[in-house]
């Protein structure tokens, strides 16, 4: 990641956001409870948030976190020392590299705001909440949520918040999807839309992933059907196998083999073992650990099926995407990398398609890369390029034929 | 008749076309009868290399007709839109509703740069993305004789859009017919600066080639334009021979 590194800014530098505080707003309760696709309802919902740049700008982006993000998208958490957030002290917000000062989301310019998604472990409601019903945490009683929940909520926020228009929704992966998702539902709300690395759904092979990532986590020792937060023994070997197994489907093949090869880690040669012996091994190990850390198991199991189950197809178009994406007004970008095999270039290139063949402005760029899935995050110049121009570019639409 | 054209020329240009013709003669043909080739080609004219701008490029002489063509207002798919110079000037220029196709990520990335909308796609994959009449024009310059199945493409720029501007090279332009006859060897002009192993032409045709196409096709040629001696002019009956390159507007019967 030393790439992500050399676009991230120090708190006291001019092109950072500086030290950032977390708020929260409650969005819904007893009297007003948020009701989900699925028709259950919660009764307590509560988000986190956080907003960077000038809160009068009229040029409000919307930004969506991914799968393991949470709503400190740029600068220096200066609550880090609070709760499960001390991995913030040495890093900041995931997109630091974009957002900031004079940065691809300039914000001397924008005003940047990004939730963390329901479901979460990141503040805003989710399985380890307190559920009002029992007074306990809901665990696996928490409903299932979708992708088109979390985009409802995010509305819902901007209403509280009196933003009545978005200038634009720019998200990657997961985030990718709830930009599409905003598109689509969202018509007269969003005036451009940034899809990374993000598909209108997830591929087959990406549904498998998943299911092996939920079966190590279901069946840990230590799991207790989710219950396993009033112990001392959590579920942390279930949560590093999936997320070592997510992490090798986030980098390509070739940058695998670039960065580690079949070089051992410490010995100089095999140890006729199965400890860990290649760097590859020690690192997805790491990776693993550090994961446990600082996400929750049971929001894994919750975040990855809304995943599964995004089907933008499906849920506006019948089943026809070119159908869905008749309801679009924004003006889109699509941007895929040629590496990345969650979300393959081709799987990306088909919302593209859909919204070029109902004559909408699309703009849909191949990025050459070496880095797979996590292209989105690492490849900070082209995706800067891409986004700075994107978002300065005057709109033109085209008379009906 | 010839050899009237030939005195009728001034001395400096006809030693410059003998030294030309000479140098280029096929040795199979010198002991036989090349004055009379020599005569032919030097009463046919002179060739122009593409001028080019500060940095180099190339500046595409069909970009300025079709600045000219399109009116305020209309719809422009550009195929192989290259940066998207000619889609920012005419959406800039002509209010024009521009989306551009191309392969090379660098020049995408340009494109976006100056904010024209780009679809990265290989046209040979064909334009499925695009609906019927879903364009005034689509636009495709100087790509037709590289592509593998360039009347599939013909054929849904002509379903995609309501007209479409077309431009080649001209093979049947006197030198390239001149380099094949007494050089004997692959045509290499200003405009045509390829080896053979180095072509990115595989289907190379000429004015009347295309016409033929057309007129089988039942395709109408809604006005042509070539580039002749340097410099831009309608198309003629003659132009087979004359013209270097060539521009057509076209449309479904």
């Amino acid at each position: 990641m030393a790439e992500n590194e050399t676009g991230e800014s120090a708190p006291d530098s001019a092109e950072s956001v500086g030290w950032t505080v977390a708020k929260r707003v409650k969005l819904a309760d007893r009297d007003n409870p948020f009701e989900l696709i699925s028709g259950k309802k919660l009764l307590d919902v509560e988000v986190e948030y956080e907003e960077y740049g000038p809160q009068d700008s009229e040029s409000v982006i919307m930004v969506c976190h991914a799968l393991s993000g949470d709503a400190h998208a740029a600068g220096w958490d200066k609550n880090w020392q609070e709760g499960q957030r001390r991995w913030r002290e040495k890093k900041p917000g995931w997109w630091d590299a974009v957002i900031g000062p004079g940065k691809a989301l300039d914000t001397r310019r924008y005003r940047v705001i990004c939730t963390n998604v329901l479901g979460s472990c990141y503040g805003t409601t989710g399985p380890a909440s307190i559920n009002p019903e029992t007074g306990k945490s809901y665990g696996l009683e928490f409903p299932v949520v979708t992708v088109q929940d979390w985009v409802k909520l995010q509305k819902l926020f901007c209403d509280y918040l009196k933003i009545d228009k978005l200038y634009a929704v720019i998200g990657g992966s997961l985030g990718g999807q709830q930009a599409i998702e905003w598109a689509l539902a969202y018509p007269d709300f969003v005036e451009k839309v940034v899809v990374l690395a993000a598909a209108p759904k997830l591929s087959t092979q990406g549904l498998g992933f998943n299911a092996v990532g939920r079966y190590a986590i279901l069946n840990d020792k230590n799991f207790s059907k989710g219950n396993y937060y009033e112990s001392n023994c959590q579920p942390e070997d279930g949560l590093a196998a999936a997320r070592m197994l997510a992490h090798i489907t986030y980098l390509s093949e070739e940058g695998m083999h670039e960065k580690f090869g079949r070089r051992l880690q410490d010995a100089q040669e095999l140890q006729f073992g199965f400890g860990v012996e290649f760097q590859v091994e020690s690192y997805l190990s790491y990776q693993g650990k550090q994961f446990v850390q600082r996400f929750d198991a049971n929001s894994y199991l919750y975040i990855t099926r809304a995943m599964d189950y995004y089907d933008a197809a499906a849920q506006w178009g019948g089943g026809s995407l070119e159908e869905a994406c008749k309801r679009i007004k924004s003006d889109v970008m699509v941007a895929s990398f040629s590496t990345d095999w969650l979300y393959t270039p081709q799987s990306c290139k088909e919302f593209a398609l859909a919204l070029s063949r109902n004559n909408r402005p699309v703009t849909y760029v191949d990025v050459p890369s070496q880095f797979g899935h996590d292209a989105f995050l690492v490849q900070v110049e082209e995706v800067t390029h891409l986004l700075r121009h994107f978002l300065e570019a005057k709109r033109r639409w085209r008379s009906a034929p | 008749m010839l050899s009237q054209n030939i005195k009728e020329m001034n001395s400096e240009k006809f030693a410059a076309l003998t030294k030309l013709i000479e140098e280029r003669m096929d040795p199979a043909l010198l002991g036989f009868g090349s004055d009379q080739i020599l005569n032919f080609f030097s009463s046919v004219g002179s060739s122009s290399k593409p001028v080019t701008d500060d940095k180099g490029y190339p500046l595409r002489w069909q970009d300025k007709v079709i600045e000219q063509e399109i009116p305020v207002g209309s719809s422009v798919l550009d195929l192989g839109c290259g940066k998207g110079e000619l889609l920012a000037r005419l959406m800039d220029m002509k209010q024009v509703y521009g989306q551009g196709i191309e392969l090379d990520p660098k020049a995408v990335l340009e494109c976006v740069g100056s904010g024209v909308p780009v679809f990265q796609s290989d046209i040979a994959d064909g334009l499925s993305g695009f609906a019927d009449n879903s364009f005034d024009y689509v636009v495709l310059e100087e790509t037709l004789q590289t592509l593998k199945e360039p009347v599939r493409v013909l054929r849904d720029m002509l379903r995609v859009g309501r007209s479409a501007i077309v431009s080649f090279p001209n093979f049947g332009f006197w030198q390239v017919r001149l380099d094949l006859a007494i050089r004997g060897r692959m045509p290499q002009t200003g405009w045509l600066p390829y080896q053979w192993h180095d072509t990115p032409n595989i289907h190379c045709l000429s004015i009347q080639d295309f016409l033929t196409w057309a007129r089988e096709e039942s395709v109408t040629i809604v006005e042509g334009f070539v580039l002749n001696d340097g410099m831009t002019r309608k198309m003629q009956i003659t132009d087979n021979l004359y013209a270097e390159e060539a521009l057509v507007i076209i449309q479904k019967a």
